[in-house]
């Protein structure tokens, strides 16, 4: 396993702490006067979403947790396992509910999704940063209501609820930011 | 990125940073400082168990890319100098963040005949010159710190009390369980066990420098002998025997600012000191850094008697301007 120096303590890069896979969110470099280093690091567990705090001695060594990703279709739930394809090898995997986590939201058939394995065990499903989905269920604009910046909530084909602009319709396909579930445009299907 | 091409600081930015190092350069030259440039290669970086010198290959030999200017500074004092000041690249291996980089610069400067009081006098009118050229006040992660002329005298307290007064425990005979629940709280939680040292240097990193300078720059003095850096000791004890060395730093909202020194001038005590700081090294797995015997035969031919203190130009124009980091004051960063 690779062994990371604390310079190597940046965001973006993946560290096992107390046999977990942890995503590095944040790093700082902390040196008081004439004394020893230290890397602050807010970290993300990849098991359970927590994000906590911890520091790392300049002299200590960290391992990087081996973490590889592969671009995946999604193809179907069964009421246990969220099940994905690799559309390049044909080879298909499944994931629980906990290992799709917050993606959940975002999942709909023939999107592409980032599937991560640790260690070679199913880890986590990460959403493209946009993904377009159509519109089940909202209530129509509301004539004469022309205030500048209205919404209205919209429930979508994958249940998420998105606020969307009065002029926005049911059965309409629109696109959404993924990492902060805010309506991006509307866009024809 | 390969396509990341744009530099780090804004033009503005270096419009006004350029601004602050005129006005550094013209409040030496009115005070009679000679400019100089030391090299950067040098044979032998500061020893210092804790600061880390890149080492460059040239011509057969290995040399260094000088975490200071300070070896090569005092033997031109030695030479008969007078009042020098460098502005200029230091190197720092291992180093970066939103306060450190590898390469930064530094001003370093010294003055004769002065001790540690004077160069904290020199250092308040130079940071209130370098903030006039913006609006006065420094500012760092939501704090913000008066050094405009004319406003409140910078504040002065030794480590001692500055350290037991965020802390409620004196760093010389600490209690190591409250130490630990301050660091808790303030979500420092390490890998593996502390020792008392390290959990001072942590408490100091972490709980202890955020509160320093909050509302005006303030000069902490007097620190600990076993951190004296290449500063002499007082001649007296402290309040219970502890002997304190004439070293200061500037703090303004919870950043470091310089380190400054009363310097130690005795050739056979700063001798022990670099291989004291040899065999922390060791201890620590590090390379041991050559003996600088050209600096020891400057002191032997005698430093006058004078301060000296070192002030990182990217933080003082990062705080100036009221930037996020030292990386939005300068060009680019180091090997981006």
């Amino acid at each position: 396993m690779a062994v990371l120096q604390h310079t190597d303590l940046r965001k973006g890069v993946k560290i096992e702490l107390d046999g977990q896979p942890f995503l590095i969110i944040d790093s700082d470099f902390v040196k008081p006067g004439k004394g020893q280093a230290f890397t602050r690091c807010r970290v993300k567990n990849y098991l359970n979403g927590n994000t906590i705090e911890r520091t790392i001695k300049s002299n200590e060594k960290i391992d990087k947790a081996d973490i590889e990703s592969t671009t995946c279709q999604y193809l179907y739930a069964d009421g246990e396992y969220f099940h994905f394809m690799d559309g390049t090898t044909y080879d298909q995997y499944r994931f629980t509910e906990e290992n799709v986590g917050e993606c959940v939201k975002w999942l709909a058939e023939n999107i592409e999704y980032n599937v991560l394995f640790w260690n070679g065990r199913a880890l986590s499903v990460e959403a493209p940063n946009h993904v377009e989905l159509e519109i089940t269920q909202c209530d129509p604009g509301v004539a004469g209501n022309t205030a500048q910046g209205a919404t209205k909530p919209a429930t979508l084909s994958t249940g998420a609820i998105v606020n969307v602009p009065l002029f926005v319709n049911e059965n309409d396909w629109i696109r959404v930011d993924t990492r902060t579930g805010d309506y991006t445009e509307r866009v024809k299907k | 990125m390969a396509s990341d091409w744009r530099p780090t600081a804004t033009v503005t930015a270096l419009r006004e940073r350029a601004l602050i190092v005129s006005t550094l350069r013209a409040f030496f030259e009115a005070r009679g400082s000679l400019e100089v440039e030391t090299p950067h290669l040098v044979a032998s970086p500061g020893v210092d168990a804790h600061l880390d010198a890149p080492s460059v290959a040239l011509d057969g030999r290995t040399l260094y890319l000088a975490t200071s200017p300070e070896y090569a500074m005092k033997r031109l004092l030695a030479a008969g100098s007078g009042a020098i000041h460098q502005l200029g690249a230091a190197f720092r291996a291992g180093e970066r963040g939103r306060l450190h980089e590898p390469q930064f610069t530094m001003l370093e400067w010294y003055e004769p005949g002065a001790d540690d009081a004077g160069c904290m006098d020199t250092t308040e009118a130079l940071v209130r010159a370098a903030a006039s050229v913006h609006d006065g006040k420094l500012r760092f992660g939501g704090e913000e710190s008066d050094a405009s002329v004319g406003g409140p005298a910078f504040a002065r307290t030794t480590f001692r009390d500055a350290f037991s007064a965020v802390t409620g425990t004196d760093p010389l005979h600490p209690d190591t369980g409250r130490l630990g629940r301050l660091l808790r709280a303030a979500g420092v939680r390490t890998e593996s066990a502390c020792s008392s040292e390290e959990l001072i240097d942590l408490t100091l990193g972490a709980v202890v420098q955020p509160e320093l300078g909050l509302d005006v720059p303030v000069f902490v003095t007097d620190w600990p002998a076993d951190r004296a850096g290449l500063a002499r000791l007082r001649p007296g004890r402290d309040r219970d025997g502890a002997i304190a060395a004439a070293r200061f730093e500037l703090y303004a909202c919870g950043v470091e600012l310089c380190n400054g020194y009363h310097e130690l001038s005795d050739p056979l005590e700063q001798r022990a000191r670099i291989e004291q700081e040899n065999a922390l090294r060791r201890a620590m797995d590090k390379v041991p850094y050559p003996v600088d015997e050209q600096f020891l035969a400057a002191l032997e031919a005698g430093l006058p008697d004078c301060a000296g203190n070192a002030l990182g130009i990217d933080r003082l124009v990062t705080l100036v301007l009221g930037l996020d980091s030292i990386g939005a004051s300068r060009t680019f960063l180091a090997g981006c």
